[in-house]
């Protein structure tokens, strides 16, 4: 029982990482995307994968039983106790990067999601329904975004390229099963992770055909994130600003 | 002053209609479908909310809007209960709430994924200029015809 219960903290952290992490570089952009529509769209997408992290985390501290709550966490975790994927740590670089970035994870995360919605865990499945409506609406503006750029402008389908290539090493580690896969999977919790990515696949690849971009022909993926084993060295230095404020003055409220 | 064996759901729902939504004030918080569910027993007065969005930064305005609004007319013990499943959706809008957002120049949700018409001249003829709006429910259109910029509030 100890087990399960430990296994679905970890599973949720990765979860809720998955959101914080990718919500705070989001966030990020505020006050700089190229035009306004794109900072406010992007300020939005922040907020939601922010919204979701608040969710996941809150239950992954009731799990937990140690008396932690969603701000702790969030802000008062080191760099090796989070469980997100590499690829959403990685600084935002420029616009088509981060577009590319959202698009990668928005076609997992969707698929996801609604696998999830039918988890054994009734407080997992709400979750996923929640947040299900969110990425599906994150995953139709990533993948416009991208036929967009990559059928743009010579410089803007060099950016795009750019950023698949760069990214597609990280793309990968989000269908890696571990023992927490297993057993979410032994207990109906979840799918493995390495069930979604035949579908991934065909979503990504028919994109990238009518965005005239072509991802690098490798296998290969960095890993190390979601189980906490080894991040990049650009998380500490995110969270170094995201935990500024909860470091420096503890337990601050507005 | 109410006392609790006087109050009736009804009574508690009427009050709740007259709370604004803080970032769309020309409707309630009932016509957006964020109060779910409102039980009266003898202690007091349970209001159960949903999230409109996960993010959203209006919830803890509206939980404190709801006590304050009930507190004025009597109400001593409120509870606020938040839950997440079934998910809102905007078919919850009510039909009073659609008419008062076009009013308001905001053009109402659409199952068909974008406004039906402009909420200024009503001209059919209208583009996107972004998925995403001044707030999480909204989206910015605008219209061909006379020109004008709008919101659009999301289908979801």
């Amino acid at each position: 029982m100890r087990d399960t219960t430990s296994a679905l903290f970890e599973f949720l952290l990765r979860q809720g990482d998955n959101a914080l992490v990718l919500g705070h570089r989001t966030s990020e952009w505020c006050g700089m995307a190229p035009v306004i529509e794109e900072d406010i769209a992007l300020a939005n997408i922040a907020l939601d994968l922010i919204g979701q992290a608040k969710l996941w985390l809150e239950y992954a501290g009731e799990q937990e039983e140690a008396g932690r709550s969603a701000n702790d966490l969030a802000f008062l975790r080191d760099a090796y106790d989070f469980r997100n994927l590499l690829m959403l740590e990685l600084p935002n670089e420029d616009f088509g990067r981060t577009i590319m970035r959202h698009f990668l994870f928005d076609a997992f995360q969707v698929p996801w999601l609604e696998a999830l919605s039918e988890s054994s865990d009734q407080r997992v499945s709400d979750i996923a329904q929640k947040a299900s409506k969110e990425a599906t609406y994150h995953l139709e503006r990533s993948e416009y975004a991208v036929i967009g750029l990559g059928d743009g402008t010579e410089e803007s389908n060099r950016r795009m390229q750019n950023a698949l290539t760069d990214l597609w090493p990280f793309a990968g580690e989000a269908f890696r099963d571990d023992n927490i896969d297993r057993a979410m999977h032994d207990a109906a919790i979840s799918p493995l992770p390495s069930m979604l990515q035949p579908v991934w696949k065909i979503k990504v690849q028919s994109t990238f055909q009518l965005a005239y971009l072509t991802p690098p022909d490798s296998e290969f993926a960095h890993s190390g994130g979601r189980i906490g084993f080894r991040h990049t060295e650009h998380l500490g230095h995110m969270l170094a600003t995201m935990q500024f404020l909860q470091r420096a003055y503890p337990g601050a409220t507005w | 002053m109410v006392t609790s064996v006087a109050l009736s759901k009804d009574q508690i729902w009427d009050w709740l209609d007259s709370v604004p939504d803080p970032e769309i004030p020309v409707i309630s918080i009932v016509d957006l479908g964020v109060v779910r569910d409102v039980a009266v027993s003898e202690g007091g007065v349970l209001i159960t909310i949903t999230p409109t969005y996960t993010g959203c930064p209006a919830m803890s305005v509206i939980a404190f809007d709801i006590e304050t609004a009930l507190a004025q007319k009597g109400v001593k013990k409120i509870t606020l209960e938040t839950q997440i499943a079934p998910a809102w959706t905007t078919d919850w809008l009510s039909e009073k709430g659609r008419a008062r957002l076009e009013d308001y120049g905001i053009a109402p949700p659409q199952a068909a994924g974008g406004p039906e018409r402009c909420p200024q001249c009503k001209s059919s003829n209208v583009e996107r200029i972004s998925q995403f709006g001044s707030t999480p429910c909204k989206a910015q259109w605008r219209c061909k015809s006379c020109m004008e910029p709008f919101d659009y509030f999301k289908c979801i």
